[in-house]
């Protein structure tokens, strides 16, 4: 492999990398503070594609401007959809939390079925056939707006948790969450808004996705696994190590498919995922549990 | 109470009137088997559903043209959902109901599955698309194929792009074959690989590669092949992985000389069409197609659009074309035996010749395996997002477009 194939596709694989980061990111913060492993993420973040899908074939709006409200509307979905359904199963065991969540996902995947149907679709922006060339690389130009985007929303998302009462509190809650409780934090309202905000980032990676990729409801399975493959990967619960692993994965696969096979892409991330869960259990970035 | 007594005049008259109704029941059974009810059984929805939905809209304009030809055929549509475990059970079902000959089933598992239950009950099967080599190679005495081989379509597709390229002067040195890891694309992977070196091409085959046709685009595969920089891009895709391969050359600007598909489907289906739009031009693909200089053609044409107003007899005519040559085969077959029973029946059809029809290629007649030796290829290209048969001379409507224009300025 030459040094210039390499290097466009490892460009390639990072500007992807960083849009799965914030799709496994949704995935992490969920389980970070509720606890609940979300079986449904791939079936939210294709429905967030067909909500930009349907935003920009109606009103014509840029599916990366239009990751904003979506990311907003999931937030309340989320919120909606923890206080109702999964916040009775939060202390039931982990067999029903599942069955709960896999039921979800069958329901969704069905419902678009119906709706959409199972042709795949997608949105003909532009520049979307646009590309940058730096020397001898070429550099789409959606996937560089596409990976910008995800970093915003990510440099957001942790300024949220960062600079905030509430993203503090949660922080604390996930850290704590007697301690949080004892302090007189509302521990409902914050898995609640956990959820939301997990499913805002999947709103919004879904929403960045339609502009890179064509969508169809049977997408979902994939996107569910490759999000656990990442945030395993990086570290379950861990946002720095969602998007490390999201980058990580999405290098490797692209490397692999040009020194390898493309066919082998999925290998090289899987057999990284055997490799970090025999070496390193709690993920890339995971705090080992005492 | 009544008492009914036989007396001899009664019973004579009883006996007169059993020998009459013997006398008279081969008629009757002829009479019943004047029309040959066929199970056209298709995946009409799950993952084939594209494809097994073109091939029904055959199935739907077939009859009228059969008619027209003095066949009389009562078709039962069956969804096989794409499924082996549905279609054996459906096959069953459909035999106890009283068909009399099955015909399907588009992919080679569910074909499989249909052909063992044929093969026990003693049905005929007359296959309508389904490329695996070992269907006719398991001894099955109940099924023909009016359908190449997977080694067919890769043997014949090859021969083509030489022709092709040869006839319009186009300087070719070297080829890429990308093609999709599936079933499908593998096995035709195995056939290139086998039959490639055999047929002495003048270009040489750099490098193969394949790629997972659910992968969330086809960037890097097309950067690859942008390293290589082959003369002629050979693939195998569905519909869905053609368009992401599509755009990601668009974007990359990656143009070879031509771009051949040496038998696979997805350059064809209206999916694409719509999805890249201008970029569906010039893209070519060698297989058995609909002879539009046929008569029969031209009448399934008419009569497609009448049963299936919404859809384009050009890009659902192999699909439909296949599927009403296999309900022919069963209807001239049950013609020429005047029965329905399996054994009669499936002796007419492996003794088939029939000469005008709608697929390129010869006559449809069987070998002793049931397979057609005489399918012909032939070379569409889209133009004007429409297929078009373009090589060889003798069925094409017009002259193929060599070199493949520049993604630039297309409208």
């Amino acid at each position: 492999m030459t040094f210039p194939l390499f290097a466009e596709v490892f460009l390639k694989g990072i500007l992807t990398g960083l849009v799965y980061g914030l799709m496994a990111l949704g995935l992490s913060v969920i389980f970070g503070v509720v606890r609940v492993v979300n079986f449904a993420h791939g079936e939210f973040a294709v429905l967030a594609m067909y909500a930009a899908f349907v935003l920009f074939g109606l009103y014509k709006v840029d599916p990366i401007i239009a990751s904003v409200p979506v990311a907003f509307a999931f937030f309340l979905i989320g919120y909606g959809l923890q206080r109702t359904i999964v916040q009775p199963f939060v202390t039931r065991p982990q067999h029903e939390q599942f069955i709960l969540l896999v039921g979800l996902a069958l329901v969704l995947v069905n419902a678009m079925l119906m709706v959409f149907g199972p042709e795949s679709r997608q949105v003909d922006l532009p520049y979307s056939l646009d590309t940058w060339m730096i020397g001898p690389l070429m550099i789409d130009k959606v996937r560089v707006y596409g990976a910008l985007a995800a970093l915003v929303v990510t440099a957001a998302l942790f300024a949220f948790f960062r600079f905030t009462l509430t993203g503090t509190a949660i922080r604390a809650a996930a850290d704590n969450l007697v301690g949080a409780a004892v302090v007189g934090l509302d521990v409902k309202k914050l898995y609640a808004l956990s959820f939301g905000v997990g499913l805002a980032c999947v709103g919004a990676a879904g929403s960045i996705m339609t502009a890179l990729t064509d969508m169809t409801p049977m997408l979902a399975p994939s996107y569910t696994l490759l999000a656990f493959t990442i945030v395993i990967v990086g570290g379950l619960g861990s946002m720095a190590g969602a998007l490390g692993g999201g980058l990580l994965i999405g290098a490797a696969e692209a490397v692999a498919s040009a020194a390898i096979s493309p066919s082998m892409k999925s290998m090289v991330s899987f057999g990284l995922l055997v490799i970090v869960l025999a070496l390193r259990p709690q993920g890339l970035f995971g705090k080992a549990e005492s | 109470m009544t008492h009914t007594t036989i007396d001899r005049r009664r019973l004579m008259t009883g006996a007169a009137a059993l020998s009459a109704g013997a006398i008279a029941a081969p008629s009757i059974v002829r009479a019943q088997a004047k029309k040959l009810k066929i199970a056209v059984m298709l995946p009409r929805s799950g993952f084939f559903a594209q494809a097994g939905q073109s091939c029904h809209r055959g199935a739907l304009a077939s009859p009228k043209v059969l008619a027209d030809l003095g066949y009389n055929v009562e078709l039962v549509h069956i969804d096989t959902e794409t499924n082996a475990d549905v279609a054996r059970t459906q096959a069953e079902k459909a035999i106890n109901e009283g068909a009399r000959c099955i015909v399907g089933a588009f992919e080679s598992g569910q074909t499989l599955a249909i052909a063992q239950v044929c093969e026990q009950r003693q049905v005929p099967l007359s296959i309508n698309v389904a490329a695996a080599p070992n269907i006719t190679e398991q001894g099955y005495k109940y099924l023909v194929r009016n359908f190449p081989t997977g080694g067919q379509l890769v043997t014949n597709g090859v021969k083509l792009i030489d022709a092709v390229t040869k006839a319009k002067g186009l300087d070719v040195k070297t080829a890429v074959f990308l093609h999709a890891n599936d079933t499908f694309g593998t096995a035709q992977r195995g056939a290139m690989d086998k039959i490639f070196p055999t047929l002495n091409m003048p270009f040489k085959l750099v490098e193969s590669i394949s790629y997972d046709p659910k992968a969330q685009d086809l960037s890097v595969e097309v950067t690859k092949l942008r390293s290589i920089n082959p003369d002629l891009l050979m693939i195998v895709t569905r519909a869905g992985d053609a368009i992401k391969l599509t755009r990601d050359m668009v974007r990359q600007k990656f143009e070879p000389k031509a771009i051949f598909s040496p038998g696979s489907p997805g350059l064809y289906d209206e999916e694409f069409y719509q999805a890249v739009g201008p970029y569906a031009d010039f893209f070519f693909y060698n297989l058995p197609w609909a002879n539009p200089k046929s008569q029969m053609t031209q009448a399934l044409e008419a009569s497609f659009k009448a049963a299936n107003p919404n859809n384009r007899f050009a890009v659902d005519s192999f699909n439909a074309g296949f599927t009403f040559e296999a309900l022919l085969v069963a209807a001239d077959a049950f013609k020429r035996a005047g029965a329905e029973d399996g054994p009669t029946l499936m002796k007419a059809i492996r003794e088939t010749s029939i000469k005008d029809h709608v697929m390129t290629g010869g006559p449809i007649a069987f070998n002793e395996k049931g397979d057609n030796p005489n399918i012909g290829a032939v070379s569409v290209q889209n133009i004007n997002r429409t297929p078009t048969v373009v090589f060889p001379k003798d069925v094409a409507v017009t002259d193929p477009v060599l070199p493949m224009p520049s993604w630039q300025g297309r409208k």
